[in-house]
């Protein structure tokens, strides 16, 4: 019995470590004043109006947004083709391409965003907005290849040798079994890349850092020349996008066999 | 569909816009700064190209020899904290029911999300002395009066722990749940308690798992690039700070090229090892 409430007791422990630093910005967030204090000084969602009312925080906002959105498509569109490649044919050459679609996400992030940085002065097109995009779909996308890949993993390879045999070809077969089949995961992998170009700071920094603001680099700009509580409110619109994409990835699809749990009976 | 060799051109189609897309933007940058790397800074632009070994000397300098050895040791303490905390905590919400996994998974994938510029800015609220934790402490009566935390060694490892936290309970996640569970229980029904059982028989059965994780852990907290600066003081900046450093307020692209080829060779060799240690649990 007692094991049982110390097992309680740490889980909890974690979870109110993750979550405190959270719960901090979120009072802040809500201070009445233009001050950081916590237990928060009155209560107003001013703060919040401010992200979507000045025309600084808001165009952050929609960089961020548009950013994150094109950022991830363009993952999507690169990692589809591979992985079904990679699931469709024998051809061992080709998982050099799969390891060059791990390999941005594994290395250290700064050496990626110092890559992109090289690349794109001697191309002569530094600071173009495109140029954070391509920059990102390139690091995320690890993200969408391996939900996908482990979608095609999930299809009945008799099913595709049973409408071969009835004469479909390999289009056909694309567009009415491996697609619906695989549309969960196109759509986790996106989430997944959106999200986390959302909070992506320095490659956006290394590559358009000069020329537009996202609202990481508006955050870490705040945090160097003067605090403000939009900054709370906006890492609380971080988290929530956060766990309302993720929570509903779980709410229709198996976020556990997604990262990895097979055994989806336990 | 069987699995087939390319034969025709149309079969090779779809691989050949991703390959591209990977090729020009994955491997030229790095190739290019691999080139930068041996390049002259030039302070009117970024770099002029040269071949010189100047900025890979610079690593021999005690600077530099220092800032490594406490990236080093930095990233080791947060790999050890974090896997020390992960391991029963994962194993515990393995045992967990469902619909509380999910939940915790949700949980831990949306703060591994967050940005780095978040989480420094969250915990340079919490350990601040006008909105801090230290507030509590005296609400409570442990404390005084309020103080600030940071910036310091504390503040930073803490940090980079609670980054790096979710992201190694997500990749020893897969391991624990096909962890066979009689294992656990024969364990128990022998007499060992619920703590002996966890060391003499999930930790052996896990030594490969754990030993890649705390390398993976360890690659991405040398990766941590903005909470040394936030939370820390110049000497407790890293390799990865020293890096943005140098490429972005000093302008000196070679040097920092330099210490990115250096970084990718550390993390490159520590991959490899820990793609071994998979093999060898594949095999056993």
């Amino acid at each position: 019995m007692t094991g049982r409430i110390l097992q309680h007791l740490f889980l909890g422990l974690v979870g109110l470590f993750l979550a405190m630093p959270l719960i901090v910005v979120a009072g802040v967030s809500v201070n009445e004043k233009k001050s950081l204090t916590f237990p928060p000084d009155g209560f107003s969602l001013a703060w919040y109006g401010e992200l979507f009312t000045d025309p600084g925080w808001r165009g952050a906002l929609v960089a961020s947004v548009l950013l994150a959105a094109f950022a991830a498509a363009l993952a999507v569109i690169i990692a589809l083709p591979l992985a079904y490649f990679l699931w469709r044919r024998i051809a061992p050459w080709a998982n050099i391409f799969r390891l060059l679609g791990v390999a941005p996400f594994i290395l250290p992030p700064v050496i990626t965003a110092l890559g992109f940085l090289s690349f794109w002065a001697t191309a002569g097109v530094y600071g173009q907005p495109v140029t954070a995009v391509i920059s990102h779909a390139i690091f995320f996308v690890t993200l969408p290849l391996v939900t996908i890949s482990l979608g095609f993993t999930t299809i009945d390879r008799a099913l595709v040798e049973a409408a071969a045999t009835m004469g479909a070809d390999d289009r056909t077969i694309v567009r009415t079994i491996i697609l619906p089949l695989i549309v969960p995961y196109i759509i986790s992998g996106y989430a997944f890349a959106f999200v986390l170009s959302l909070n992506e700071y320095i490659i956006a920094y290394m590559t358009v850092g000069f020329t537009v603001e996202t609202l990481p680099i508006k955050v870490f700009n705040a945090l160097r020349y003067g605090y403000t509580p939009t900054m709370a409110s906006a890492s609380v619109v971080f988290v929530l996008v956060a766990a309302l994409v993720f929570g509903l990835i779980a709410r229709f699809g198996d976020i556990r066999r997604l990262l990895g749990a097979m055994r989806s009976d336990g | 569909m069987r699995r087939e060799p390319p034969r025709s051109a149309a079969d090779y189609a779809p691989i050949v816009f991703p390959g591209v897309m990977l090729l020009v933007f994955f491997v030229i940058p790095f190739s290019i700064m691999f080139a930068v790397s041996f390049f002259r800074r030039n302070p009117a632009g970024f770099y002029s190209p040269d071949f010189v070994f100047d900025n890979y000397a610079r690593f021999l300098t005690p600077f530099f020899g220092t800032v490594l050895g406490f990236s080093l040791l930095l990233a080791i303490l947060v790999a050890i904290i974090c896997v020390a905390v992960s391991v029963p905590f994962t194993v515990l919400l393995a045992r967990a029911s469902r619909r509380a996994q999910t939940l915790w998974l949700v949980a831990l994938l949306s703060v591994l999300s967050l940005s780095e510029v978040i989480i420094g800015f969250s915990w340079s609220t919490l350990l601040s002395r006008t909105a801090g934790i230290t507030n509590l402490f005296v609400a409570i009566g442990l404390m005084e009066e309020p103080r600030a935390l940071l910036p310091g060694f504390g503040a930073v490892l803490t940090g980079m722990v609670y980054q790096a936290l979710p992201y190694t309970i997500l990749i020893l996640y897969p391991a624990i749940v096909r962890l066979d569970p009689t294992l656990m229980e024969a364990a128990r029904t022998l007499g060992a308690s619920p703590v002996r059982a966890f060391f003499n028989v999930v930790v052996p059965a896990m030594r490969n798992t754990i030993v890649a994780t705390l390398i993976m852990v360890f690659v991405f907290a040398l990766g941590s690039y903005l909470l040394p600066q936030i939370l820390g003081r110049p000497r407790h900046w890293t390799l990865s700070v020293l890096i943005t450093d140098q490429a972005i307020l000093q302008s000196n692209m070679p040097f920092a090229a330099a210490m990115a080829v250096f970084l990718v060779l550390i993390s490159l060799a520590l991959v490899g090892l820990t793609v071994m240690a998979g093999g060898r649990r594949d095999a056993s």
